[in-house]
């Protein structure tokens, strides 16, 4: 929020000591401070003016406008972004990614796209990864036939789209089939906002801004707001991608650090008409999932081409302050026994993830002892001090495998090779074995370990 | 409502360091700017491309890798060439991963003397990374700095456990340093303060390990990112050495990039443009196709 509590309060009845307590609070000065926080409605105070009122809504609403596009499961939230940079805080609403689509397309690329952006899944450390939107571009010249590709993907699937017209009858008769299903409409200009709006108001829906400078921006949004339309996304209209950098950037910084009210909404990313030459446009694409995009409409995905966009998107919008983590404690792999061998790793998902998944490859039951390490990798928590044999003795100790196994054998990862005499110091009666440095060892080495044993 | 450009003057400004000497100098570093904020202002270097040479020839590289390169991946001589004439290098990576004590263990003289032919060989800088095992790269990478005198080439990493020994060696023979730390930004600041008592912070490069995207590859980028920030916006003088991303070698260990043709060379290009995003000054890259994507992204 961009006002602190101790502002507010200044601004409530008599200077904020009426204290009738009529909002349910105590005192006015904690009502303030539940307002900063987002947790309490400005309609509980019943003796404040209109005028303060609507003051005080302007500055309590947070500084990029969030807008919801498609309906039920489907829908996608942009917007409401906090920071400049991921370690200022995190990223919130992951960028939408649209597959354009466009009704010059042959029947068979039309179908071939929408089985696509339904069916591509994608699993990685328990989440599944996919592509979010379609985007449906006028492109033919022939409304019958975008109004046919419209309806087709409005009955082969329930995901959200943008439909992308210059032609304002076609964009509108296309918003009409999908009026149920919040599209993004786009683009709206200086040379059309004047008679979409109306348009727009007859069944709202997002809307997506074009104009070729930030600075162009600025007019239009405030007319659409004027009209009460604030589900706006904006397109600064970058010809190429060092524009593209710039205007993203200064329109994030605007509605953030500025709090300039007519840039506060999220932004859509075209890469798909920016390059030529199919692998460029996804780097292209992936200039904007850091530089500040709410929605990358791109021209094809594939596997190859979809599951880096998305593993980078999940990576850069993964909260730094809370590391995607596992639980502490002993998992079973392949139904291990008394004799099995006890492998040891941090608790960081991804690490969670490989070591599991190569160990059960591997076929050998055995145990995975997973330490709390803050959601580290083995490396990292080593260096931070989290993964030492100081701190892995007790957790060896207090997570019970020492009831579960008859033997005294912990093999550890083979980056922290040299913690082993440390460890084998710190637990007395343990063999320490030193495992493969990549996890894709594990399959080779356990079956050589287990054999040895015998 | 009237917009006034949000744009920002920064106080700071990272060094400049030059790789090289004489004809095949190049400069690194020297920017006031935060990464590709060519709206706020000019850089005097562009970021630069290495691409990556093994002194062994690879074993589990897939045919899509290999393929680029032809017959010279058994000759490391060549393979250098290669990268420059034919795919535009600015500088060549010689990975010396024969001299790992685990494998090979190839002896200081022999890769001493492998690197200097490299180096003859080149009319660009080079940059050489030992293992990274703290006790026989002090060894190596003195040989190195010995036989290839006054060349300055980038050699690294020298790591807290080995920054001494190697720096000592590396300054009285003219060469620039790559300073090591794991993803930590206090680590890293700790080894520049101690290094730079003994060696020219204008000689110096960091190096906060580069992971591979889906790997870890968030913590290396907002590594990068802060300490580029700390450096040219709140003017760290101990964080002004300019950033080398080496993430070839990390995405191509992937299962992902293994996977096919397509999904690596795209692994390999989105890890180096969100790490060239955070900040980094020099990326070393191993597949010619990547190299040239990330390139042409950079130029617009």
């Amino acid at each position: 929020m961009s006002i602190k509590g101790t502002d507010i309060v200044k601004k409530l009845p008599e200077g904020g000591k009426k204290n009738c307590r009529e909002c349910g609070l105590p005192t006015c000065f904690a009502f303030a401070m539940k307002l900063a926080s987002g947790g309490i409605s400005l309609d509980k105070c019943p003796y404040i003016s209109p005028q303060v009122k609507a003051e005080l809504a302007d500055a309590l609403a947070p500084p990029i406008n969030l807008v919801t596009i498609g309906h039920g499961e489907n829908a996608l939230q942009i917007g409401n972004e906090e920071v400049l940079y991921r370690h200022e805080k995190t990223f919130i609403h992951q960028p939408g990614i649209a597959l354009l689509v466009s009704d010059e397309e042959t029947e068979a690329s039309i179908e071939r796209k929408i089985n696509k952006v339904r069916e591509l899944r994608f699993d990685r450390v328990g989440l599944t990864l996919k592509a979010d939107l379609l985007a449906l571009y006028f492109e033919s010249g022939d409304k019958s036939k975008f109004e046919a590709l419209v309806r087709r993907a409005y009955e082969a699937t329930d995901l959200g789209v943008v439909l992308i017209s210059d032609d304002l009858d076609a964009l509108f008769e296309a918003r009409d089939i999908y009026a149920s299903r919040k599209p993004l409409i786009y683009p709206i200009t200086e040379e059309n906002i004047d008679r979409a709006i109306p348009r727009i108001k007859q069944s709202p829906t997002p809307v997506g801004v074009r104009a070729e400078t930030v600075e162009q921006l600025v007019p239009l949004t405030l007319k659409l707001k004027e009209a009460g339309i604030e589900e706006i996304v904006l397109d600064p209209g970058s010809g190429n991608l060092r524009e593209a950098i710039a205007a993203q950037t200064l329109l994030r910084r605007a509605a953030l650090k500025q709090k300039f009210r007519p840039l506060g909404y999220p932004t859509i990313a075209l890469p798909c008409f920016m390059t030529k030459g199919e692998l460029k446009e996804f780097v292209a694409a992936s200039v904007f999932i850091i530089k500040y995009a709410g929605i990358i409409v791109i021209s094809n995905a594939d596997q190859y081409s979809l599951l880096p966009l998305l593993v980078q998107r999940l990576n850069i919008y993964t909260d730094p302050r809370m590391p995607l983590a596992v639980e502490e404690k002993v998992y079973e792999i392949n139904e291990p026994n008394e004799q099995s061998p006890v492998l040891l790793t941090t608790n960081w998902s991804l690490t969670y993830f490989i070591v599991s998944s190569e160990t059960e490859a591997s076929k050998v039951p055995s145990w995975l002892c997973v330490k709390n390490s803050e959601g580290l990798g083995v490396v990292t928590a080593w260096a931070a001090g989290k993964f030492s044999a100081d701190t892995i003795e007790p957790f060896i100790k207090r997570c019970g495998i020492e009831a579960k196994v008859n033997h005294r054998r912990l093999v550890i990862p083979g980056k922290v090779a040299r913690i082993r005499g440390e460890l084998e110091e710190a637990m007395s009666g343990w063999e320490v074995i030193v495992g493969p440095r990549e996890a894709s060892d594990i399959p080779a080495f356990l079956p050589e370990l287990v054999k040895k044993w015998k | 409502m009237i917009y006034h450009p949000p744009i920002e003057v920064y106080a700071g400004r990272v060094r400049e360091v030059v790789l090289g000497r004489g004809n095949k100098a190049l400069k690194i570093g020297g920017e006031n700017i935060l990464p590709l904020h060519l709206f706020e202002g000019s850089v005097a270097n562009p970021p630069r491309f290495a691409l990556e040479v093994y002194d062994v020839e690879p074993a589990d590289w897939p045919d899509w890798l290999l393929e680029p390169f032809g017959e010279v991946v058994s000759d490391p001589v060549n393979w250098a060439r290669k990268c420059v004439n034919d795919f535009g290098a600015e500088a060549i990576c010689l990975q010396l991963e024969s001299t790992d004590p685990a494998g090979e263990a190839v002896s200081a003289e022999q890769a001493a003397a492998l690197v200097k032919k490299v180096n003859d060989a080149l009319d660009v800088p080079l940059i050489v990374y030992g293992t990274g095992d703290e006790k026989a790269d002090v060894r190596v990478l003195s040989k190195v700095a010995e036989v290839c005198d006054s060349e300055n080439l980038l050699l690294g990493p020298l790591l807290k456990e080995n920054y001494e020994e190697i720096g000592k060696v590396a300054l009285e023979h003219g060469h620039s340093v790559i300073a090591q730390s794991p993803v930590d930004i206090n680590l890293m600041k700790e080894l520049n303060i101690k290094l730079c008592k003994s060696f020219p912070a204008n000689k110096i490069v960091i190096d906060p390990v580069s992971s591979g995207l889906g790997y870890g590859m968030e913590y290396s980028f907002t590594i990068i990112e802060r300490a580029k920030q700390l450096a040219v916006i709140f003017k760290d003088g101990m964080m002004q050495m300019p950033i080398i991303a080496n993430l070839g070698g990390e995405c191509w260990k992937t299962k992902e990039a293994k996977a096919g043709r397509e999904q690596g060379i795209l692994w390999e290009a989105i890890t180096a443009t969100s790490l060239l995003l955070a900040g980094a000054n020099i990326l070393v890259l191993r597949h010619p196709e990547s190299y040239k994507l990330v390139k042409e992204i950079v130029s617009g």
